[in-house]
């Protein structure tokens, strides 16, 4: 497990854990309640083609979010899947 | 017999609710509006078997009651009247079986309201296809007495069932239990010191609004609906701000301990017995292929591009025919108007006021259709959302959402069908910022404006670089202008009048899916009707005191010069072919006379001072005061005010009256600059009734759409006042 790592450090098919959301108040109450909390498990898609937003997969649904939030969102990796 | 008993549907968006909503109301649903504010909602009744009829209300799709933006803030609302008992209702929970743990949290919401509710649990025919874990037995465990009926609502199954279950519920009310919520202690103190603090009314579900309170207080901008403003009151959000407070003296992060909970509950149902989880659930590989094509730097937008040339094609060519059989069907109602009824000015307003005014408004239901149509498939079937997520980069540039693109583009064939196709932007600020700057996009009605102007100006020009066309030239450069000038406003707006940081962007993609031809079609036809209702009588009360202002007031002295000349041309016995076109001639100037002095020409005259600078007189200006009804209008009735009778932009005629025509001390009137800066003018200015009676419309009232005329005009006038001056100045192109 990598440690230090945000959810916009992530390559595609990288599965991680969020460790913690600390976005900015309009956005972070919006994204726990989608179900993007500590401890749970995503997994990054893959980047729009300018970079920005990205599109991560969790719970069963697939979540665009924009880079800024992926930013200030704390993830640990876990086993590299290959999409 | 009908019931004063209301059916709520709620669910997450995309989640199938408006297909359940469809199947349960059949062709009864409308547009109705929430009471006490003109925002619109979706109403319909539903006839039990045994013949009593309940109204349904399909709330906006949330993912959840807390106040995150305007759409949730009424859902809240309509929960909070609820709670209160003043109506009898039965909640509807839709629940999507394909991403069900997070559907899960609006549900726990839901429940703790202790309503009378069913859930339906929709896209089980996914759920089989898919191969993903079906919850049913979980589910129907964790929510008790409550019914939980799997159905397929886009394919009818499970449909009796749930309808039986709905019904059962309609006439015992069993309310749903609250589900259980493990909070940490310190939490639940705070969570009952709010609750006290709420109204009697609230009191049976304090804990459930507690919580909801602390979670909404920071967004109390979007909470000024009428019932939560009235039933919340001041005392509340004092209890809920000492809560805070002594959430951060406890280093508590209250949101986090208010939602993991829910998620916990949610998680445990889903896996009762901490057995393994069953599979995780995954969009399937097929979509993750199509999403790799589609959200492709290169194919994606290669698509992208197939996609609305198509959209195009059909918005301008389709339409085309529908648009020539609605304008000859109109021109023949308004011959046998005037055959029929007496001459006079009954006949007159009849054919030239009121069928006029219905038709300017049926002209535009092709093109609002076949938008919708193509919107709402590309909407259902998931790519709108792919669209949104690959172009919000860019778009937001200027401060707009990806999803405002496409009625963006659309803005070039009208504005009107455009300005409703926002609707598919959620958020509210998002919205109101894209339908301001859409009547910027150069629709198709300025085009014979242009070409008219071009043709007259830039007759005969040498080629630029000896093979570019003038006219093309020209032509790309209103458009580029049109396009700069929307995208320049959408980032001056968005840093003053809808002030604010854009949104983050938060999207769910929801998986593809087949569009379903019935809802397609309803909720075209809502579009449809919405318009010729509500902005259609707008439109047509324009048309006609627009046609009073282009008659009025009549000059009997007048009139009976020209009956005179008329007698006199037929007294002279002249060949049948010379009398036919002098008694025409008489005719058009008889027109141009009246244009003249009626109350819309004397207008031209009293602002030619203002326009003078702009290099216009009060002949043009007549023309854009007339082209307000349509512009369109503005190439007919300068054909009329020329004495060229009824015309377009193709008429010889009117090019060579125009390209002759001069001010009164003998300088021309249309010089290449001075055409230029009548094009830059039509293209800024707001010169359009219907996208004024489409904004009043879809905002709710008349601040936006006189805003939107009044920076629309002011750009307009600067702009064109610039062009003017600075060329003459210059010395450009002022012969």
């Amino acid at each position: 497990m990598e440690a230090d790592k945000r959810l916009s450090d992530l390559k595609p098919g990288e599965k991680a854990k969020i460790l913690a959301v600390q976005c900015e108040q309009s956005s972070r109450g919006r994204l726990l309640e989608l179900g993007l909390l500590p401890g749970t498990e995503v997994r990054f898609i893959r980047r729009a083609p300018l970079g920005d937003p990205l599109l991560v997969e969790l719970r069963g649904y697939a979540l665009s979010l924009g880079k800024r939030d992926a930013t200030m969102i704390a993830v640990s990796s876990l086993e590299r899947n290959e999409a | 017999m009908s019931s004063e008993h209301t059916i709520l549907l709620v669910g997450n968006p995309n989640s199938g609710k408006t297909t359940v909503f469809n199947r349960l109301t059949g062709a009864s649903a409308r547009v109705g509006n929430y009471p006490g504010i003109t925002v619109e909602r979706m109403e319909g009744s539903y006839r039990a078997d045994d013949g009593t009829s309940y109204r349904v209300i399909d709330l906006p799709g949330t993912y959840s009651l807390t106040a995150r933006s305007f759409d949730e803030a009424l859902v809240a609302d309509t929960m909070v009247q609820a709670s209160q008992g003043t109506n009898s209702v039965t909640v509807v929970l839709v629940l999507d079986a394909t991403s069900i743990e997070r559907s899960l949290y609006l549900a726990h919401q839901v429940l703790t309201l202790e309503l009378p509710t069913v859930v339906a649990l929709n896209m089980m025919d996914e759920v089989k296809t898919r191969s993903l874990p079906d919850y049913r037995q979980e589910l129907s465990t964790a929510l008790g007495d409550v019914a939980l009926c799997p159905i397929s609502a886009a394919e009818g199954t499970g449909w009796d069932a749930f309808r039986s279950s709905l019904e059962r519920s309609l006439t015992e009310q069993v309310q749903a239990t609250a589900p259980p919520l493990a909070l940490r202690s310190e939490v639940e103190t705070l969570v009952t010191h709010v609750a006290a603090s709420l109204p009697e009314k609230l009191q049976s579900r304090s804990q459930a609004w507690a919580r909801w309170a602390l979670l909404s207080h920071d967004l109390r901008e979007h909470l000024s609906t009428p019932t939560i403003a009235s039933t919340i009151e001041a005392s509340v959000w004092q209890s809920v701000e000492e809560a805070q407070s002594h959430a951060t003296a406890q280093a508590l992060d209250l949101e986090l301990e208010l939602i993991a909970p829910v998620y916990a509950w949610a998680e445990a149902q889903l896996q009762p017995d901490a057995s393994p989880r069953k599979s995780t659930s995954e969009p399937s590989r097929a979509a993750h292929k199509l999403d790799d094509v589609l959200t492709h730097p290169v194919w994606g937008l290669a698509i992208f591009l197939a996609v609305m040339t198509l959209l195009f094609q059909l918005l301008f060519s389709w339409s085309d025919p529908a648009i020539g059989v609605i304008e000859t069907l109109v021109g023949f109602c308004q011959q046998v108007t005037l055959d029929v009824l007496p001459e006079g000015p009954l006949a007159d307003l009849v054919a030239n006021g009121i069928i006029a005014g219905v038709g300017n408004v049926i002209v535009f239901v092709p093109q609002i259709a076949i938008l919708f149509l193509m919107v709402t498939l590309l909407e259902d079937s998931g790519y709108l959302a792919r669209v949104a997520f690959v172009l919000d980069r860019m778009m937001g540039l200027v401060g707009l959402h990806g999803k405002a693109f496409i009625p963006m583009l659309s803005g070039v064939a009208c504005a009107i069908p455009a300005i409703m196709a926002t609707r598919t932007i959620e958020n509210r600020k998002d919205r109101l910022l894209t339908m301001m700057v859409i009547p910027l996009m150069s629709c198709s009605a300025r085009l014979p404006v242009y070409v008219l102007v071009t043709a007259v100006v830039f007759a005969g020009a040498a080629p630029a670089f000896g093979f570019l066309d003038v006219g093309a030239i020209v032509l790309a450069s209103m458009y580029a202008l049109s396009i700069f000038a929307a995208l320049f406003a959408a980032a001056v707006l968005r840093r003053t009048v809808v002030r604010g940081k854009r949104p983050a962007f938060i999207l769910e993609l929801p998986p593809y899916r087949r569009p379903i031809l019935r809802n397609v079609l309803i909720s075209t036809w809502q579009r449809v009707k919405v318009f010729l209702i509500d902005a259609g009588t707008v439109i047509l009360a324009f048309t006609i005191v627009l046609w009073a202002l282009l008659n009025y007031p009549k000059d009997e002295a007048a009139q009976m010069r020209f009956d005179q000349q008329r007698a006199q041309i037929t007294r002279a016995g002249l060949p049948a072919d010379v009398e036919e076109s002098q008694l025409a001639r008489v005719d058009d100037e008889e027109s141009s006379y009246k244009i003249d002095h009626s109350i819309l020409g004397r207008l031209g005259h009293a602002i030619e001072p203002a326009i003078e600078p702009l290099g216009m007189d009060h002949r043009i200006g007549i023309a854009i005061l007339g082209a307000f009804a349509a512009r369109e209008v503005f190439v007919s009735t300068l054909g009329i005010i020329f004495g060229q009778g009824e015309t377009d932009e193709e008429d010889e005629g009117l090019r060579n009256t125009l390209a002759d025509a001069t001010h009164d001390n003998g300088e021309k009137l249309l010089t290449p600059l001075s055409g230029v800066a009548l094009m830059v003018f039509f293209v800024l200015a707001c010169q359009c009734m219907s996208t004024l009676a489409v904004l009043k419309r879809e905002t709710g009232g008349y601040r936006i759409p006189i805003f939107v005329f009044a920076y629309m005009s002011i750009l307009a006038y600067v702009a064109a006042l610039l062009v003017y001056q600075i060329g003459t100045a210059l010395g450009l192109g002022t012969s």
